[in-house]
């Protein structure tokens, strides 16, 4: 805590399998997680990212595969052996101890002289702000000041790795967002190895340098917040991270090149070299919508189709269009007095090739 | 075994194996001995239900049986006469006599009916007080202690919380939306009561009755010192200690008494099962209350110090007792004294401090088993944990008798190395004997002191270098303590009266706790008047913990909600 030269670890996951029971939960994870880098867990309720998490502190049911900190096989280490600092989403203070004795409990463990102990603590209440509250109970702390006090007495101990589960989930909208900023903060202050558990992939975009999606105990795809949200490798990751439109058929062969061709709408033609049954995956705001039969650019994609239902968003105005059985979604950039499309009006949307993602599943 | 525990798992399971064989050396083994016994030929060791045949067929033990039944029958009866009014005004009309009814529901617990009842006897008797002011003023007696009577009076006024409990907790559970919805399609009056009402207290009212019967049914003191011996519990004791451990009838009573009592147990569960209708809906509380008329208010007083006088009268009776000096044909004593309380101090003061010893020891065990059991249980995923629950609770169906029986069987020929004794005379077992009886409570307040505590507050622990056992000691226990001392001190107080597996174990009279004195005692009429002093230090024994575990959990509420907030984002 005094100093950032803590050298941080890395965290390695091969293998790694968690079941509750019959009930498999996490299905055979493979992770590498870089020294001092913010990595996020980002998945719904229930994905497995949690069970990831605690396995990686030494909770839960024993694992099978390794889990590794600084190169370290800790799979068989019982949590109190493995020095990973846990934030919990509860906070987990303990209501019969103030909040110094709390923060000095893991230092107590580890057995260090009374002054240490005491010289610490204050740094550590110190840089999060609450040294004023040293001597409160943890139920006369307001959401935010437990918080801090559960981080405070987690970095204290100097841990390799920080793991934070959903640490954010309980407190409101405003001190979210300052929060997660100053996590940030600190952890780019401290170099420390941090792993964040959220479901909010805002948090996850936020504050992480790369993330994981999870969904049914399987990790789905592992890269930076933006690449995720470019280039899904899967529709499951498309569709969790933002609002996509997806439409499926089949890539074929024709005389002007590919076609993508789908029993809901005309066929789409195509530049690529694959063929197949394929989903197409496109953002909302990267459609342009136009007056029908208008005329087409050509690097640009032209789909028909009626609008089916309008959302004014206020920045933008969200419409629903019918193109066939799907509906795609379209977000158009709302200037005063620019002409507006009622419900039923025959539109052309109009695509750019490399806005495309498509997808084999 | 131990290669599949984890590292955090070998302390638990040591302490869950430890308890395990204490459970199956003074809870299973004693239990199956007294099974086998019973079922033995007594002369070839041949399987056999020669002893049962025998049983039915000889009068006296047809007559206890028939006794038995009636008078826990008939318990059953007479406290929910006294119950169901006090169940009744509480729940549907704005009474102001609440309160004084709910207080008056623990009144009678602090009390076990063996130590009113000889002071029954003489306000209730042919030749007692009430009895006496009737023959003057309206020229007739009631028989209210007469033979089996007696013990059904003097259980019922003991009993009847049991009932009374159960049943105002179901009455109050009752959504008054469902009441409403009733009216609403059209019910009322005796069909509302009848269809909605009824269905859904039911499960309460059977739950208490099931209880009272097998209390009843298992009670030895009671009927012992109001000299009805043709009782099973009486003649399971008189068997054995005047025949002989070897006697089988006192063994076949036993498997009788247990098997009724998991009858019972078995009832009431079935009552209550699925029939928790009213946690499904919160808020309502309770049926819609009117106010009462004046008239109907007075009525109402009128019948509710009616029964508190009759709850009252044992305790009123001992205190008479243990100050008068002579009680005999008369409404009051001759006259009042302190010599009593001298006699018991000077000379008798033993019978104290042992209960001292033995409940403090027996709540202690209690508490540390308890609790072991709990984390086990609760905390661990041990293979086979719940088997501790199961065979620490198992200990409700067993009555005291029949513990005594399997001690001393199971243990006359066991002798202790050092004190070179034989393990069922010496007084270490009659602890033991308490600690096994106040279990399944003690767990119950263990188990539910545990579960207030989160277990990622222990999680936290152990990520911050706790060990497991490091844990459990700065975090669970501390956090458990309310609920652990309130566990104690209430297994304390009723291990501090419990008389019929004492009853049987006491080898030696300096070695007898306090209710074994007060039996003593009653025994002559002389010494009434001691064994009633000794018994009011009972009840004041009993009332104080009583009180004071009242308070702990009280306080621990008001804690927990502070601590709730914190816990509360654990389930978001």
């Amino acid at each position: 805590m005094t100093s950032t030269d803590t050298t941080a670890a890395g965290v390695d996951i091969e293998n790694l399998n968690v079941s509750f029971g019959d009930t498999h939960v996490l299905k055979g994870a493979n992770l590498s997680i870089e020294p001092g880098e913010f990595f996020a867990f980002l998945g719904p309720s229930g994905s497995g990212k949690s069970t990831l998490l605690r396995a990686i502190a030494g909770f839960g049911p024993t694992p099978t595969g390794r889990i590794l900190i600084g190169g370290e096989e800790v799979a068989h280490l019982p949590p109190w052996k493995r020095n990973v600092g846990m934030v919990f989403q509860s906070y987990a203070l303990w209501p019969h101890m103030t909040v110094r004795r709390n923060v000095a409990f893991g230092l107590e463990e580890r057995k260090l002289p009374k002054r240490e102990i005491a010289r610490r603590v204050d740094i550590s209440l110190e840089m999060v702000g609450l040294v004023d509250l040293a001597e409160r109970r943890p139920a006369q702390l307001s959401g935010g000041q437990q918080q801090r006090i559960a981080l405070a007495r987690t970095l204290v101990v100097e841990p390799r790795v920080l793991l934070l589960d959903e640490p954010l989930s309980n407190l409101d909208a405003n001190l979210r967002i300052q929060m997660r900023r100053e996590l940030r903060e600190l952890q780019q202050k401290l170099q420390l190895t941090t792993i964040f558990v959220t479901h909010d992939q805002e948090e996850a975009n936020t504050t992480s340098d790369r993330m994981a999606v999870l969904n049914d105990g399987i990790i789905q795809q592992v890269g930076t917040p933006m690449e995720l949200y470019d280039n899904p490798a899967n529709l499951f990751v498309a569709t969790f991270l933002g609002t996509a439109n997806v439409l499926t058929g089949v890539v074929e062969d024709t005389d002007n090149g590919a076609q993508f061709g789908s029993s809901n709408c005309a066929p789409i033609p195509l530049d690529t070299e694959e063929r197949g049954p394929r989903s197409l995956v496109f953002r909302p705001q990267n459609i342009a919508i136009a007056p029908a039969n208008a005329p087409v650019a050509s690097d640009r994609v032209r789909i028909d189709g009626t609008v089916s239902h309008t959302e004014f968003l206020g920045s933008i105005i969200r419409y629903g269009v019918s193109v066939g059985a799907d509906t795609a979604l379209v977000d158009d950039q709302h200037r005063r007095g620019a002409p507006v499309f009622a419900i039923g009006d025959e539109v052309s949307l109009f695509l750019q090739q490399d806005q495309i993602t498509m997808l084999k599943d | 075994m131990a290669s599949v525990l984890t590292p955090g798992q070998r302390g638990p399971a040591v302490a869950g194996g430890l308890i395990a064989l204490f459970l199956i050396f003074f809870l299973a083994v004693p239990m199956v001995q007294v099974v086998v016994v019973a079922f033995q030929d007594p002369n070839t060791g041949a399987l056999t239900l020669i002893n049962f045949v025998d049983f039915f067929r000889t009068s006296l033990f047809q007559e206890s049986f028939i006794n038995s039944f009636y008078v826990a029958a008939m318990s059953v009866v007479l406290s929910s006469f006294f119950a169901l009014p006090l169940a009744y005004f509480t729940t549907r009309f704005n009474f102001g006599g609440a309160l004084l009814i709910q207080t008056l529901g623990i009144i009678p617990l602090i009390m076990p009916p063996f130590v009113g009842a000889v002071a029954m006897a003489l306000l209730f008797g042919t030749n007692g007080s009430v009895n006496l002011l009737l023959d003057e003023w309206f020229g007739f007696t009631i028989p209210f202690m007469e033979g089996l009577n007696g013990v059904i009076f003097v259980e019922s006024i003991h009993y009847f919380p049991f009932i009374l409990i159960n049943l105002s907790a179901a009455l109050n559970n009752i959504d008054r939306a469902m009441e409403e919805s009733a009216q609403n399609l059209g019910a009322s009056g005796t069909r509302l009561f009848r269809r909605i009402v009824f269905p859904l207290a039911m499960p309460g009212y059977v739950a208490g009755a099931a209880l009272v019967f097998i209390k009843v049914f298992d009670d030895l003191g009671t009927p012992l010192l109001l000299n009805i011996n043709n009782m099973l519990a009486p003649q399971a004791y008189l068997r054995i200690t005047s025949i002989g451990i070897s006697d089988p009838m006192g063994y076949v009573i036993s498997v009788i008494l247990v098997a009724f009592s998991l009858l019972s147990l078995w009832v009431s569960l079935l009552a209550l099962r699925g029939k928790d209708y009213a946690t499904v809906q919160k808020g309502g509380g309770g049926l819609v209350r009117r106010d009462l008329r004046n008239w109907e208010k007075n009525g109402c007083y009128a019948v509710v110090i009616l029964i508190l006088l009759l709850v009252l009268s044992p305790h009123l009776g001992l205190l008479l007792l243990s100050f008068g000096t002579i009680w005999s044909f008369s409404v009051l004593p001759d006259g009042y004294t302190i010599g009593h309380y001298v006699t018991v101090f000077s000379e008798a003061s033993g019978y104290i401090t042992n209960t001292l010893l033995y409940a403090g020891l027996a709540a202690l065990f209690d508490v540390i088993i308890g609790t072991g059991i709990a984390y086990v249980v609760w905390r661990t995923g041990l293979p086979g944990r719940k088997w501790l629950d199961y065979g620490a609770t198992a200990a409700l169906a067993v009555p005291g008798v029949v513990i005594g029986i399997g001690y001393l069987r199971t243990y006359h020929g066991f002798n202790v190395p050092i004190v070179d004794q034989p393990l069922a005379s010496w007084w270490v077992i009659i602890v033991v004997a308490l600690t096994i009886r106040r279990l399944p409570y003690a767990l119950r307040a263990c188990v539910a002191a545990l579960q207030q505590v989160s277990v990622t507050l222990e999680e936290a622990a152990e990520n911050l270098g706790a060990t497991k056992g490091r844990s459990v000691w700065r975090i669970v226990v501390p956090l458990m303590s309310g609920g652990i001392l309130a566990g104690f001190v209430t297994s304390f107080a009723t291990a501090s009266v419990e008389l019929s597996a004492t009853l049987m174990l006491v080898a030696v009279d300096s070695d007898a706790p306090l209710a074994y004195g007060i039996y003593e005692f009653m025994q002559s009429a002389a010494g009434r008047g001691p064994g009633a002093a000794l018994g009011v230090i009972g009840v004041v024994f009993v009332g104080l913990g009583t009180y004071i575990s009242h308070r702990i959990i009280e306080r621990g509420r008001v804690t927990r909600e502070s601590t709730a907030i914190v816990a509360e984002g654990a389930f978001a």
